[in-house]
């Protein structure tokens, strides 16, 4: 195994430690820029996806995973993105204007619903949220003469200062500095104060409470900046989409957002990203399924939701610390190997906190 | 320096006077122990100093500061931390986590600037690093830096939700049963801590507990209550032959 000996506090500030995690990021960071090389354009575009998912999932991992806050109408910011970043372009903003204001417009109406959900906790949260995601989705479905309602909406090409990003691969590279600059945002929040602040939030509001922190402002800006990035793969996933209706931000959606993080791992950076990546193989293995499923079952409209639900539940009960956990187990083996034990990992006897003062 | 002044404090919770006229004052400097059976109202004293709970009646004041203007996230502001009596640590942190929020009262935050770790962000984590580093030492907790609080044993999380206390250097401690739990040996050394708190970091203590032992060692003054009502308030061994308090123990075969 590999002990880090701390020699400086910076070791502790800085986003990577131990010389095997710089290894791994610089091979993934190497291997998804060279990726347009030698991956065909289909899979670049798949790929693209994937990319968006990561910087949404990192969105929905601010407030749920880190803040504690949990969402059912995370779709909404997606889909408000989309929509009013197509909306604006189609009205001739520049792309870098259009993604700033509407960044800012979802940040904005993040904070709102924020605001309203800051006092409520667990079920009448989980139902808030999912009224916001409704009413969103009427909206979009409703105003026609913005949204072009259920018949859909062509978002613009996507074009910067003259330079069309006709071609897959320019796409591709765009969506990949997005990403890397949310991953790394999101990093340096969990090592400054407003990041432990969240996370002060999400494990007791009381303690954070006494020791200074103004939980429902946190709560606030969680939800804010949570939406921000939401919004901007949002933005993202328009181009990607090139036509927008109603009903790919509804709940079924949101659904899959959640399934993400809880699936790759509440808590981390690398959850959502392992969450992605789970979450973009899906469909290959829904469609498996479905062939080898008896014909009834296997069309049965509602086997994709059923089965994101199943998938949470399993990996609530079984796996709670998600693809994540078993990553870094696998890891710890290998570096442990051959003094690997399995009681590494069992949690020492927890106890109860003042529920009566929640 | 300020001296915590409390008059006439009462609280109800559904016709239960849990606090009921309390009258107290404790001075700069002072280690001053509220005892009491269980259900005496003790735990809801601080809960009202800490301004969780709002009361029905009364006044407190720290110094110059009517503590019912402060909400309760400014109460820390004013220099007073807590401890709880059920250990209330930030579970899935790590031990460095919850001292460094334990900091937040002297660190300034923005979420811009947090996002893309600018303008003397480094800087600014070294210089509270340091000063955990100090708490660190003074706890003997530097074995645990980097563990999640929920692999912590029992002991270990009183020292850290003490240690998170003391990182927001604060004029005035309340402690919450800090011995509750612990081993004759821990115990010993929750009052060498005490101690060192109270002489070398200039700190007020005021403590809930039941080891009448520890209690006798480190305070200069004890209170008694029982049933929201003051007892008796005194040097620990007048409280202790007070008739009332006697009473107060065998009564409730305590
Ligand atoms: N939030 C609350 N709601 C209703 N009743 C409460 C609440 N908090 C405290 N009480 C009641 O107030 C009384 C005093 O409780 P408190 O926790 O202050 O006791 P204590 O002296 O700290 O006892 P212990 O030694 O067991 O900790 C008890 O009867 C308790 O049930
Ligand atoms: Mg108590």
């Amino acid at each position: 195994m590999q002990t880090v000996f701390k020699t400086s506090y910076d070791q502790d500030i800085n986003l990577l430690t131990k010389t095997g995690e710089y290894i791994r990021v610089s091979i993934v960071i190497l291997m998804m820029l060279a990726a347009p090389l030698f991956v065909d354009v289909y899979y670049l575009g798949e790929l693209g996806l994937l990319l968006v998912y990561v910087i949404a999932g990192i969105g929905l991992m601010i407030l749920t995973g880190f803040t504690g806050q949990v969402s059912f109408g995370h779709a909404a910011f997606l889909g408000i993105g989309a929509y009013s970043h197509s909306i604006l372009m189609t009205a001739g903003l520049p792309f870098p204007v259009s993604v700033v204001l509407t960044v800012a417009l979802t940040g904005i109406i993040g904070m709102l619903l924020g605001r309203s959900a800051s006092k409520m906790h667990g079920f009448y949260l989980a139902v808030a949220t999912l009224a916001f995601l409704i009413i969103i989705e009427t909206i979009i479905g409703e105003w026609t003469d913005m949204t072009g309602g259920y018949a859909g909406y062509a978002v613009p090409e996507l074009e910067m200062f003259g330079f069309y990003f006709a071609e897959v691969w320019h796409q591709y590279y765009l969506y990949l500095g997005f990403a890397l600059f949310v991953i790394w945002g999101a990093a340096n929040l969990l090592r400054s104060p407003t990041g432990r602040s969240f996370l002060a939030v999400r494990d007791s509001e009381l303690s954070a409470r006494s020791l200074g922190i103004n939980v429902e402002w946190i709560k606030i800006q969680s939800f804010g900046i949570s939406a921000a990035i939401t919004g901007l793969a949002g933005v993202l996933l328009a181009h990607y989409l090139a036509y927008l209706s109603p009903e790919t931000f509804g709940v079924l959606e949101s659904l899959k957002l959640l399934l993400m993080i809880v699936v790759g791992g509440l808590g981390s950076i690398a959850g959502a990203i392992f969450g992605a990546i789970f979450v973009s193989l899906l469909p290959v293995a829904i469609s498996i399924l479905r062939d080898f499923l008896p014909g009834v079952v296997g069309e049965q409209a509602g086997l994709e939701p059923m089965l994101f639900g199943l998938i949470i539940v399993i990996f609530v009960i079984f796996e709670p610390e998600g693809i994540n956990g078993r990553w870094k187990k696998l890891l710890h083996f290998f570096e442990t190997f051959p003094y690997y034990r399995k009681s590494s990992f069992v949690r020492q006897k927890s106890y109860l906190k003042t529920e009566r003062m929640r | 320096m300020s001296s915590l002044v409390v008059e006439n404090l009462s609280i109800e919770f559904g016709g239960v006077h849990a606090v009921d006229e309390v009258s107290f004052a404790v001075e700069p400097g002072e280690t001053f122990a509220i005892i009491g059976p269980n259900g005496a109202g003790k735990s809801t004293i601080f809960n009202l100093i800490s301004r969780i709970y709002e009361p029905t009646n009364g006044s407190m004041h720290y110094g110059e500061r009517d503590l019912l203007d402060v909400p309760a996230h400014k109460v820390i502001d004013l220099g007073i931390a807590r401890t709880f009596q059920n250990i209330d640590l930030f579970e899935q942190a790590t031990v460095l986590q919850n001292l460094l929020v334990g900091r937040h009262r002297r660190m300034s935050r923005n979420l811009f600037r947090d996002f893309l770790f600018i303008a003397g962000a480094r800087a600014r984590e070294r210089e509270h690093r340091r000063k955990v580093e100090d708490i660190i030492d003074l706890m003997e907790i530097a074995h645990y830096r980097d563990q999640k609080i929920a692999d912590l044993p029992y002991g270990a999380r009183k020292n850290v939700e003490l240690a998170r206390a003391l990182c927001s250097e604060p004029s005035l401690l309340l402690l919450d049963e800090p011995a509750s739990g612990l081993n004759q040996e821990e115990t010993d050394d929750v009052s060498f801590w005490l101690d060192d708190i109270k002489h070398d970091l200039g700190v007020t203590i005021v403590m809930v507990e039941h080891d009448m032992g520890l209690v006798g060692r480190v305070a200069d003054r004890v209170m008694a209550i029982n049933d929201g009502k003051l007892l008796a308030i005194g040097t620990p061994d007048e409280v202790r032959n007070d008739p009332a308090v006697q009473q107060a123990y065998l009564g409730t075969a305590a």
